[in-house]
């Protein structure tokens, strides 16, 4: 980012043009991109704070309805959905204007440099913060040109970007630089930054999410109508939807069973056929957390699992209204999972159920069932039951994990006197007023599966990585010039001036300047002497 | 899946407690040191002598055949320009007169005997679960000051950083007794979400970048009293804070090390975005951790960036720093424990 100009002049009496170039200059300078980097951070901690309607949008309807007061407002500032909020959306922005602001004009710069030829030697090397000198006894066949000449060899050999200047006076030089990628790194970091953005916002228009719960048996078809949830991306045509179908044969769970841990998960598989599409040979393939199957782009992924109790309702005229497995879904680690069972095809009256389903159920001194272990043990459902319009036929979409009673007469319950219906294993319960009956039939497990096509992601990794890359090397590279002149002392002697500066703050510059030094007498002391080579060497540091 | 050894896990507890123990004592030697900082003689004055001109006395023995060389450069000494001799072949390095400090002496070496039956506790540990030692808070937290701990004693071999030990055992020790009163767990297998082979890399470079954050924060404390110190202009060479450098000295260490925990911290949140797609089908989807994540990456960005902006260098940057680290903390130990997300991984 560009460094604050010297002269800021305040916009008092600017002309338009000015105004906007004096607004440019501040939004690109540095102490901008550092409020705005900050802004950012706090910027996104409500975000955790605060249910968001992308990750969890019911956890979100339950806090408007819990905060009836400072819900609403809440919601108007958009803090339920932070991370597309006006706000968040334009710290960031502005950020990556004041970012595309900055890394343009250094770019032109660094480019120029790239060229250009390490600057000229300055008349006076003692001015630069570590300098040094050697002296050469006079005796010896070195010249100032032929000392530059090492000097500039020594150099390339360190990394150094070398250029000899004044050779055909008595004092020549040779001017070296290094450390260009420093600058390179940097710029190629603040890009890459800009890759990421895009890659994101290519993932947002062109990808798509959707979810979909697939219990043991069934099959799925990747088709829009299919989905539980079907996200797709602003610019996302269904047509693009890739032909495949998977089945669930088989979904295994293991948990611990050491004293230590027992009732931890320790393995979710789940054994599918698949299909890359409709013409194409059955593939037997497994899917694991961690593990997902890919469709060309579209990846399948092994999100939640949960239990499918089989359950049959009769109806008031002794008619089956239900029957077939009704998936629970799970509350705590140990599977204690709630329920909804709606038979609108059951007459007289619709029946509809709410409850819980435990997979191994113990009764505690009070008599309320819980549940106590993951695996089945001891299935039991507890359910209320109700009677009634349960609002399918008007044709809005209700939730199928939800019954809305408000509409509804309460045929038993745990609150009522004779309780609710409790239900184990393959056991049948008689409803009240001859509404009909209930049995639990058997267990499936389900999965929960999220599907998903991200152009982006591909983009985002080689941003993110470029990214890294260039992290690396402007953080770790040094930009330095170095400088030495040779001149003819009165006495005869060879004197050899050196001078070292950086850019920016190097804490290494001093070592570096004393490196050198060390290299280049212990370089002239061998050529005088030739035997004492291999000692020398050491002295290098 | 290899079962657990819960006999090696108790073991291991066992390390834990030693470490801990010799910790302990190297955390007195250290702070005896500071205290007695004040009365510790200094060196005697030919060595004195010797590392204030250390090139000029030294160079004309590597030297031969008639060649003479003398350098001058900036010494880190005081952030003071122009001095003679250069503090970088000084034995400190930091730009403080090397003293005789028994106390810290044995601080250093007790620490390293800590940290070697510290890493025999990771490690049994490891073992008795058949996996590697991070996978829930308490072995993050007893991985994680052993990394603390060995980036310290790594840190010494290049610069003279004693004047931390208190600092750095005092943290590592907060963090094995965090690990074992709040978050005391059973040698356990791996949920199924965590059994990744990005757990070794993710994890593991998230635990390094915390730990070279968890010295910067150390070094940004000093840094602001120590600024607060030559402020009002009392000589430093009084008092506990006689061993401990400039301002600016400690400033330039911080940036390096934030600058490589930096590093560090981008590589956990590529590799966590990249296990999130293979998780979860999204490599970024705002979690509560990857928020929180995020909020730190930007901070030390801003600390990075405000050290090359005038007005923001110096104490405002140390804040950002210390801001940095208490959100680190904060990710750990709040975030993990008491908010909903996809990273509930405890163990609690």
């Amino acid at each position: 980012m560009a460094p604050d100009s010297q002269t800021e002049t305040q916009p008092g009496s600017l002309n338009a043009t000015e105004m906007l170039q004096w607004a440019w200059r501040q939004l690109t300078s540095m102490r901008t991109a550092v409020q705005l980097l900050l802004l950012l951070a706090v910027a996104a901690v409500p975000g955790s704070l605060f249910p968001q309607r992308r990750a969890n949008p019911a956890v979100v309807t339950q806090y408007l309805e819990d905060n009836p007061d400072i819900g609403p407002w809440m919601d108007r500032f958009q803090l339920f959905d932070v991370y597309s909020s006006a706000w968040f959306s334009a710290i960031y922005l502005l950020l990556f204007i004041s970012l595309i602001g900055c890394v343009i004009p250094r770019a032109g710069v660094y480019w120029k440099h790239m060229r250009a030829r390490p600057p000229r030697t300055p008349r006076r090397l003692s001015r630069m913060p570590e300098h040094g000198t050697l002296s050469l006894p006079a005796q010896t066949a070195m010249t100032p040109a032929s000392a530059v000449e090492d000097a500039s060899g020594l150099l390339r050999r360190r990394g150094y970007r070398v250029q000899v200047q004044d050779e055909d006076t008595d004092t020549p030089s040779v001017a070296a630089e290094r450390g260009y990628l420093k600058e390179a790194g940097n710029l190629l970091f603040h890009v890459s930054l800009i890759g990421v953005l895009i890659s994101v916002a290519v993932g947002g228009l062109f990808g798509y999410r959707g979810q979909k719960l697939i219990i043991e048996g069934e099959s799925f078809t990747n088709t829009e109508i299919s989905y539980d949830f079907f996200f797709p991306g602003t610019n996302y045509d269904t047509d693009w939807l890739a032909p495949f179908s998977l089945t669930l044969n088989d979904f295994d769970v293991s948990f611990d069973r050491s004293e230590t841990n027992y009732g931890n998960p320790v393995d979710f598989t789940a054994a599918m056929t698949t299909r890359e599409n409709p013409e194409a040979a059955d593939r037997i393939e497994t899917l694991r957390v961690n593990e997902p199957i890919g469709f060309g782009g579209t990846n399948v992924y092994l999100i939640g699992n949960g239990y499918a109790p089989m359950i049959t309702v009769r109806d008031g005229n002794g008619n089956i209204a239900l029957q077939g497995p009704v998936p629970a879904l799970p509350q705590d680690p140990t599977y204690n999972s709630s329920i909804v069972i709606k038979a609108p095809d059951a007459q007289p009256d619709q029946l509809g159920f709410v409850g819980f389903f435990l997979p191994t159920a113990v009764v505690d001194d009070n008599g309320v069932a819980f549940g106590s272990d993951p695996d089945p043990f001891n299935p039991q459902l507890n359910l209320n039951s109700y009677y009634g319009d349960l609002g399918l036929d008007d044709g809005t979409p209700v939730n199928v994990y939800q019954l809305d009673t408000t509409s509804l007469t309460q045929l038993n319950g745990r609150n009522t006197p004779d309780g609710g219906i409790t239900l184990g294993a393959y056991q049948t319960y008689d409803l009240p007023e001859g509404k009909g009956s209930i049995t639990f039939d058997g267990l499936k497990r389900y999965v929960a599966l999220d599907i998903v096509y991200d152009p982006g992601k591909t983009g985002a990794l080689i941003s993110t990585s470029l990214a890294l890359t260039g992290l690396i090397l402007t953080l770790t590279i040094s930009r330095r010039r170095v400088w030495v002149r040779a001149s003819t002392h009165d006495d005869g002697r060879t004197l050899i001036e050196y001078g070292l500066l950086a850019r920016g703050k190097d804490q290494g510059l001093s070592k570096e300047a004393l490196s050198i030094g060390a290299a280049l007498a212990a370089q002239w002391s061998n050529t005088l002497h030739p035997a004492n080579q291999p000692q020398q060497e050491g002295s290098k540091q | 899946m290899t079962p657990v050894n819960p006999l090696l896990g108790d073991y291991s507890e066992l390390f834990m407690l030693l470490a801990a123990l010799t910790y302990t004592i190297a955390f007195l030697a250290f702070t005896i040191d500071l205290m007695r900082a004040k009365t510790i003689p200094p060196e005697p004055a030919d060595v004195e002598e010797s590392s204030e001109q250390s090139n000029r006395s030294r160079l004309p023995a590597q030297v031969g055949a008639g060649v003479e060389w003398s350098h001058s450069g900036t010494s880190p000494r005081g952030g003071s320009q122009g001095n003679a001799g250069t503090g970088a072949a000084g034995s400190s390095g930091m730009g403080y007169e090397p003293l005789r400090r028994p106390a810290a002496r044995i601080g250093v070496a007790v620490s390293a005997i800590g940290l070697l039956i510290h890493l025999t506790g990771v490690l049994t540990r490891g073992i008795a679960a058949g996996r590697v030692p991070w996978g829930n808070m308490y072995e993050f937290v007893t991985t994680g000051a052993l990394m603390v701990m060995a980036v310290f004693l790594i840190c010494l071999i290049f610069r003279d950083l004693r004047f931390l030990g208190t600092l750095i055992t005092g943290l590592v020790l907060v963090m094995l007794m965090a690990g074992a009163i709040a978050y005391p767990t059973p040698v356990a297998q791996l949920i199924p979400a965590l059994q990744s082979y990005w757990l070794i890399i993710h994890v593991s470079i998230a635990v390094l970048a915390s730990a070279i954050f968890t010295l910067t924060f150390c070094l940004s404390v000093l840094q602001l009293i120590k600024t607060r110190q030559e402020r009002a202009g009392r000589p430093s060479s009084s008092g506990v804070m006689r061993l401990i450098p400039s301002a600016k000295a400690l400033d330039q260490l911080a940036y390096r090390l934030n600058g490589i925990g930096f590093i560090f911290w981008t590589f956990t949140l590529m590799a966590g975005a990249i296990w999130a797609e293979a998780a979860w089908g999204r490599y970024w989807g705002w979690d509560t951790k990857e928020v929180w994540t995020f909020v730190i990456w930007v901070l030390y960005a801003g600390y990075l960036h405000a050290r090359a902006t005038r007005g923001w260098e110096g104490s405002r940057a140390a804040w950002l720093s210390i801001t940095g680290y208490l959100c680190v903390v904060f990710n750990f130990t709040i975030v993990n424990m008491y908010f909903a997300g996809l990273h509930s991984y405890s163990g609690l």
